[in-house]
C-alpha cells in the first residue's frame, strides 16, 4: 500500500520553517473561527435532537441517510478539488495560495471547528438543515485537500510530451479534459477518494453522535444509533449498528473502489505491462454481464457522445505551451483585494477584542489543558508504537502471517474509532480514571492503523540484497533491528506518526468531554476546554482554546515532525 | 521559387529565464523552407534545435524575431504543422486507433467516419491489425508508426519530426526511416514539406534534401549542406562518406588554443566554459581505446565501435581536448603524448596526471581558491551554487558543480562530504593549492 506517499506532499522548500504565507493562512482562520463565534451567539440555549429508535427495521433507513451526507460531502469536494486544483495549475497567484492553505489546513484537527461550525450554522439557519450542514462541512474539510493537491498535482505533472500532443494536434478544452487530463488524474483521484471516504466516516460518526448538555446535535444516522443504544445499554442494536457499518464499507469497498481501482490500471502512464494489477471479482463480472452491456449502451455511451457533440467545439486558436507572464492586477482585482483585506482587517480587530476579555486565569487553564492532552496523545501514540511495530514487522515480512493477519486488520481498521466510542464509554464510565482511560484508547483506535498501514509498508520494502547481507552477517535480536529494521523503516514509522498524532489531537475533541445517558463527564484537556467552553456558551474561551489547538499541532508539526521527516528523507531513503 | 516557400524563420532569438538568470537558447536563427523539401535540423545535445521545432509549432513563442507561415505570422499553435514525437506521447488509455482518430475529433469530425480515415492511416504505415492494441502491447518500432499515423491523420502541410528514431532500437529505426523515405519519395504522404530534427549525422544524411547544422552555446546556425544524391542512399557510397566526413568537421570543430578551450573562471571576464558532462572513469575508457589504435580515428565511427551515443560521445571528447588528452581535427580524434601516457599509467600515475591538468581547469581551480580561502578549508556547496547562479540556469548549475565535484574527487584535488553538502580541499593538498593560487 502506498501509504507513505501521502503525507507532507506539499514539498518543504529551503530551510525556512515559517513562511508569510502560513501567517496570512492563519490570519484566515482566525477570521473563519471569529465569524463563527459570532454567530454563535445567537444559538438557542435548548436543542431538541430527532428521536432516533433502536429498531433494527429502522437501520436501512439511518444508514441511507449516513451514507447520503458522506456523498453529498463527497461530491462537493471532488467538485471543488477539480476546479480548485486546475485554477492552481494554470494560475501562478492561485497557485500561491494553494500551498499554504493546504500545508496547514492538513495538519490542522478538523474536529476542533465542529463547535463552531455547529453553533454558527444553528444560529442563521433552520436547526435540522444546519446541523446536517455542519455535518457536510466538516466531512467535506476533511476531503477535500487531500483531494484538491492530487488533481492539482497531476495536472502539474502531465508529461510535456502529451501536453505537447494535445496542443498540436488542437484538442479543445473538453476533449483535453476527457482524453488527457481526467484519465490522468483519475488514478490518484481514485486513490484519494478511497482515503477521503475512509476518514470521512469517522467525522461523519462524531457528527451524527454530538451532544452537549441541552443542546442535542445528533443527526438521524448510523451514529446516533451507535449512541443511542449504548446510552440505552442495548449490545444487540449496537452490535446490528456496527455490524451495518462494517457491512457498509466493505460492500463499498467490494463494489465501489476496487471495480474503480482495477478499471482505472489503463491510466497508468508506465508502458511496460503491469505484474499484478488490482483485480476486482465485480468489474470482471460486469464486463461480462449482458444487463450492464445493455444499460450502458442505453444509458451511458449516448450521454457521453452527447457530451462530445455538445462540448467538443474545434478551437480557432490554440494558445502555446508557455506560461503567461501574467501583467498586473486588474483594477476589480485591487477593489477585491482592498475589500477582503479590510474585512479581514475587521474581523480580526473584533476577534482580539473577543479574545481579550478572556481572563488569565482561563489562558492558564488553556494551557494547562493543552498539557494534557499533549501528554494523552503521546501515551496513545507509544501504546500505538508499542505494539505496531512488531506486528507490522511480522506482516511485512512473513507472508504466512500476511495472509491470516492482513484481512483482519482490513476490517478491524475500516471500522471509524469514534463508532465505538459510545461501547467504550458503556465499559468504561464506571469504573475509577475511566474517562481517561476512554479518552487514551479513542485516541488509540482513531491512530494505531496509520501506524500498523505505514510499518507493513515500509517491512515489505526492506531491500532483498540488505536482507541477505544481515543474514550472511548473522546479524540477530536486537542488533538485526538496530541495523537494519529500524533504520529501514523510520521514514514509514515518521509518516505514519504524523498521521497519527493528527488524529489523536482531532479525538480528544469528542474523547475528553463527554455526555452519555444525560451525564456529562469531563477530563482535564484542551480538547474538553473546547466542548466545555460550546457547552457553556463562552464563547471567548470557545474561540481563544480553538486557536490554541490549531497553533499548538501547526507548530509541533512544523517544529518537530517535519525536521523528522527531513531527516528521514535525507538519510534513509532506500530508493535513490 | 518564392511563392512556394512554406515556412521562414526570420532573425528568431529565444530566451530562458529572467533578469540574471536569463540565458539565450537560440541566437538569430534564419532559414527556410519550401514546398517538396526534406529538412533535417543537426547538431550536439544542447543546441536548441527542439526548442526551434517548437518554435515552428507554433508550441512555444520566439523571444525576439518572427516565424512566418505561408508569409504570415505564426500566433500560437500553427494549425498547419503537426509532430512525431520523440518519445511517441500517445496516450497510454486509448487504442491506436483512438489516439489516431482523436486528431480528427479535435478538427471537429465527430462522425463515424473518422475511424476510417483513421484506419486508413493506420494500414498506411502498416499497422493494420493492431488497431485494437494499446501502445504498451507494441513495440517501439510499431508505436512510433501509430505516431506517424497520428500526424499524417489530420493531412498536415508540414510534418515536423523531432528526433522520431531516437528511442528506437537500431534495427527498428532503420527499418521505420526505410518505409518513411519509401512514403515520402513515392508521394504517398499527404504533407508538402518534413522538418527532422536529429543528433545523428547519418541519419540526416540518409533521409534529408538539406542538413542545416547547428552548433550550442548559444544554439546557432553553423551552416548548411545540400544532400543531392538519389533515394535511397547508399552509406558505402563515397559521396555519403564525404558528406559525413564535412559535416562532422563542422559539428566538432577543432580544439581550440589553450585559453579558448578551458575558457575564464567564473565570476570573472571572459565567457566561463561549461564543463562537459562526463566522467572521468568514461575519459579512461575512450583513451584506453585509442590507444589500441594506431593513428587518426574518424570521430563518426567511434560512437559505434565504443558503443555510446553520439551525444555522450561528444561529452567525453570535449573533456579530454579540455584537459588536454586528446586532439580533435576535421573530423578526426588523436591521442596527445599525455593522453597515451595516461592510458598506460596505472592508477596513482593516472590521478596525477590527470590532477595536473584539472587543477589548470578554472572552475576548479576557483572552487579551490575560494576554499583555500576560508579558515577552515571548507565550504557549502550552497556558495558555490550561488556563485555559480549568474552564469548557469538552475540545474545547470547543480550539474557543473556535480561535475567539478567529481573531477576534482578523482584528482583528490576536492573532498565533498555528500551528507553535508560541504566541499573541502583534499588534505593531501597544501601544495597543490599553492600551486593554483
Amino acid at each position: 500500500m502506498a501509504l507513505r506517499e501521502r503525507i507532507f506532499r506539499v514539498p518543504s522548500r529551503g530551510g525556512a520553517l515559517f513562511t508569510p504565507g502560513d501567517a496570512v493562512v492563519l490570519l484566515l482562520i482566525i477570521v473563519a473561527l471569529y465569524a463563527g463565534v459570532r454567530l454563535a451567539l445567537d444559538t438557542p440555549d435548548v436543542i431538541e435532537g430527532p428521536a432516533i429508535t433502536l429498531d433494527p427495521a429502522a437501520l436501512p433507513y439511518y444508514t441511507l441517510l449516513s451514507i447520503g451526507r458522506m456523498l453529498a460531502a463527497y461530491i462537493l469536494s471532488m467538485v471543488f478539488s477539480i476546479f480548485y486544483g486546475y485554477a492552481a495549475a494554470r494560475n501562478a497567484r492561485i497557485e500561491r495560495w494553494l500551498m499554504p492553505l493546504l500545508d496547514i489546513l492538513q495538519s490542522v484537527p478538523i474536529l476542533s471547528f465542529l463547535p463552531v461550525v455547529l453553533l454558527g450554522l444553528v444560529a442563521i439557519l433552520p436547526q435540522q438543515i444546519a446541523i446536517e450542514l455542519a455535518s457536510i462541512i466538516l466531512i467535506f474539510t476533511s476531503q477535500v485537500w487531500n483531494l484538491t493537491f492530487s488533481f492539482y498535482q497531476s495536472m502539474r505533472t502531465i508529461p510535456t510530451e502529451y501536453r505537447e500532443a494535445a496542443a498540436v494536434f488542437r484538442f479543445s478544452h473538453w476533449l483535453r479534459f476527457k482524453n488527457v487530463e481526467l484519465p490522468f488524474a483519475s488514478m490518484g483521484l481514485i486513490w484519494n477518494s478511497v482515503m477521503a471516504w475512509a476518514g470521512g466516516w469517522f467525522f461523519l460518526m462524531a457528527a451524527e453522535m454530538f451532544t452537549l448538555g441541552a443542546r442535542d446535535f445528533r443527526l438521524p444516522g448510523l451514529g446516533a444509533y451507535l449512541q443511542t443504544a449504548a446510552t440505552q445499554g442495548d449490545m444487540q442494536a449496537l452490535a446490528l449498528g456496527i455490524g451495518t457499518l462494517i457491512l457498509v464499507i466493505v460492500l463499498l469497498d467490494q463494489l465501489i473502489w476496487q471495480p474503480l481501482l482495477a478499471w482505472a490500471e489503463r491510466f497508468k502512464v508506465s508502458q511496460v505491462a503491469n505484474d499484478n494489477p488490482v483485480t476486482s471479482w465485480f468489474l470482471n463480472a460486469l464486463q461480462h454481464s449482458r444487463v450492464a452491456n445493455w444499460l450502458n449502451q442505453r444509458t451511458f455511451a449516448p450521454f457521453s457522445r452527447w457530451l462530445d457533440r455538445t462540448l467538443n467545439r474545434p478551437p480557432q486558436w490554440v494558445a502555446g505551451l508557455e506560461p503567461s507572464t501574467s501583467g498586473r492586477r486588474s483594477l476589480w482585482g485591487w477593489v477585491f483585494l482592498i475589500a477582503v483585506v479590510i474585512g479581514i482587517s475587521f474581523a480580526l480587530v473584533h476577534a482580539v477584542g473577543l479574545l481579550s476579555t478572556v481572563d488569565l486565569a482561563e489562558w492558564g487553564k488553556i494551557a494547562v489543558g493543552a498539557l494534557a492532552t499533549l501528554l494523552r496523545v503521546m501515551i496513545a501514540v507509544s501504546i500505538a508504537m508499542i505494539w505496531t511495530i512488531p506486528v507490522g514487522v511480522l506482516i511485512g515480512t512473513n507472508p504466512r502471517a500476511a495472509a491470516i493477519l492482513q484481512p483482519l486488520v482490513q476490517i478491524a481498521a475500516s471500522v471509524p474509532a469514534t463508532a465505538l466510542f459510545p461501547l467504550l464509554l458503556m465499559g468504561l464510565l464506571s469504573v475509577p480514571a475511566g474517562p481517561d482511560i476512554a479518552a487514551i484508547l479513542l485516541m488509540l483506535l482513531g491512530t494505531q492503523w496509520y501506524l500498523l498501514f505505514n510499518v507493513i509498508a515500509g517491512a515489505s520494502a526492506i531491500p532483498r540484497d540488505l536482507q541477505f547481507t544481515s543474514a550472511l552477517l548473522r546479524l540477530k535480536g536486537w542488533k538485526r533491528w538496530r541495523t537494519l529494521i529500524l533504520p529501514s523503516l523510520f521514514p514509514y514509522i515518521i509518516t505514519g506518526l504524523i498521521t497519527a498524532s493528527g488524529g489523536a489531537w482531532n479525538a480528544s475533541i469528542v474523547a475528553e468531554f463527554t455526555t452519555f445517558g444525560g451525564e456529562t463527564s469531563q477530563v482535564t484537556g484542551l480538547g474538553a476546554e473546547i466542548t466545555a467552553a460550546t457547552d457553556a456558551g463562552n464563547y471567548a474561551v470557545l474561540l481563544a482554546s480553538t486557536l490554541t489547538m490549531v497553533v499548538l499541532v501547526v507548530t509541533i508539526n512544523r517544529l518537530v515532525w517535519r525536521r523528522l521527516y527531513r531527516t528521514a528523507e535525507d538519510r534513509f531513503r532506500m530508493d535513490q | 521559387m518564392n511563392d512556394r516557400v512554406l515556412l521562414k524563420v526570420d532573425h528568431v532569438t529565444k530566451m530562458f529565464g529572467q533578469d540574471k538568470r536569463q540565458f539565450v537558447a537560440l541566437k538569430d536563427i534564419n532559414l527556410t523552407i519550401r514546398e517538396g523539401e526534406f529538412v533535417a535540423l543537426l547538431g550536439p545535445s544542447g543546441c536548441g534545435k527542439s526548442t526551434l521545432l517548437r518554435m515552428i509549432t507554433g508550441l512555444i513563442s520566439p523571444s525576439e524575431g518572427t516565424v512566418f507561415y505561408r508569409g504570415k505570422p505564426v500566433q500560437g499553435v500553427n494549425p498547419y504543422a503537426t509532430m512525431v514525437f520523440q518519445t511517441f506521447a500517445l496516450y497510454p488509455w486509448l487504442t491506436v486507433l483512438d489516439n489516431v482518430a482523436l486528431g480528427l475529433e479535435a478538427r471537429g469530425d465527430t462522425s463515424k467516419q473518422r475511424f476510417t480515415q483513421a484506419e486508413k492511416l493506420v494500414d498506411l504505415v502498416g499497422l493494420d491489425g493492431f488497431e485494437s492494441a494499446y501502445p504498451r502491447e507494441l513495440s517501439g518500432g510499431m508505436r512510433q508508426k501509430a505516431g506517424f499515423a497520428r500526424a499524417l491523420a489530420v493531412e498536415p502541410e508540414l510534418l515536423c519530426l523531432d528526433e522520431p528514431f531516437s528511442a528506437l532500437d537500431v534495427l527498428s529505426a532503420e527499418a521505420l526511416r526505410g518505409e518513411l523515405m519509401e512514403l515520402w519519395t513515392g508521394g504517398k504522404l499527404p504533407t508538402k514539406a518534413i522538418l527532422m530534427v536529429s543528433h545523428n549525422i547519418e541519419e540526416a544524411i540518409s533521409m534529408a534534401d538539406r542538413i542545416i547544422v547547428m552548433g550550442k552555446e548559444p544554439g546557432h546556425i553553423v551552416t548548411e549542406f545540400a544532400v543531392d544524391m538519389p533515394h535511397p542512399r547508399d552509406r558505402k557510397d563515397p559521396r555519403f562518406e564525404t558528406a559525413t566526413d564535412r559535416i562532422y568537421a563542422a559539428i566538432a570543430g577543432h580544439t581550440l588554443p589553450e585559453a579558448d578551450e578551458v575558457g575564464a573562471a567564473p565570476g570573472s571576464e571572459g565567457q566561463t566554459r561549461m564543463l562537459p558532462d562526463a566522467s572521468v572513469s568514461a575519459l579512461a575508457g575512450l583513451l584506453e581505446h585509442l590507444n589500441g589504435e594506431v593513428q587518426k580515428v574518424d570521430i563518426y565511427k567511434l560512437d559505434s565501435e565504443v558503443g555510446l551515443e553520439m551525444s555522450e560521445l561528444v561529452q567525453i571528447i570535449e573533456m579530454g581536448e579540455m584537459i588536454g588528452f586528446v586532439v580533435v581535427k576535421e573530423g578526426d580524434i588523436e591521442l596527445t603524448p599525455l593522453g597515451q601516457a595516461f592510458a598506460e599509467a596505472s592508477i596513482l600515475t593516472r590521478k596525477e596526471l590527470f590532477a595536473q591538468r584539472a587543477r589548470r581547469l578554472p572552475m576548479i581551480r576557483w572552487i579551490m581558491q575560494m576554499l583555500h580561502a576560508t579558515p577552515g578549508k571548507e565550504l557549502p556547496r550552497k556558495v558555490f551554487y550561488t556563485a555559480l547562479l549568474p552564469e548557469f540556469i538552475d540545474e545547470l548549475a547543480e550539474r557543473q558543480l556535480d561535475i567539478a565535484i567529481n573531477w576534482g574527487r578523482y584528482a583528490e584535488l576536492i573532498d565533498y562530504d555528500d551528507r553535508g553538502e560541504m566541499l573541502s580541499l583534499a588534505v593531501s593538498n597544501g601544495k597543490a593549492v599553492a600551486a593554483a593560487g
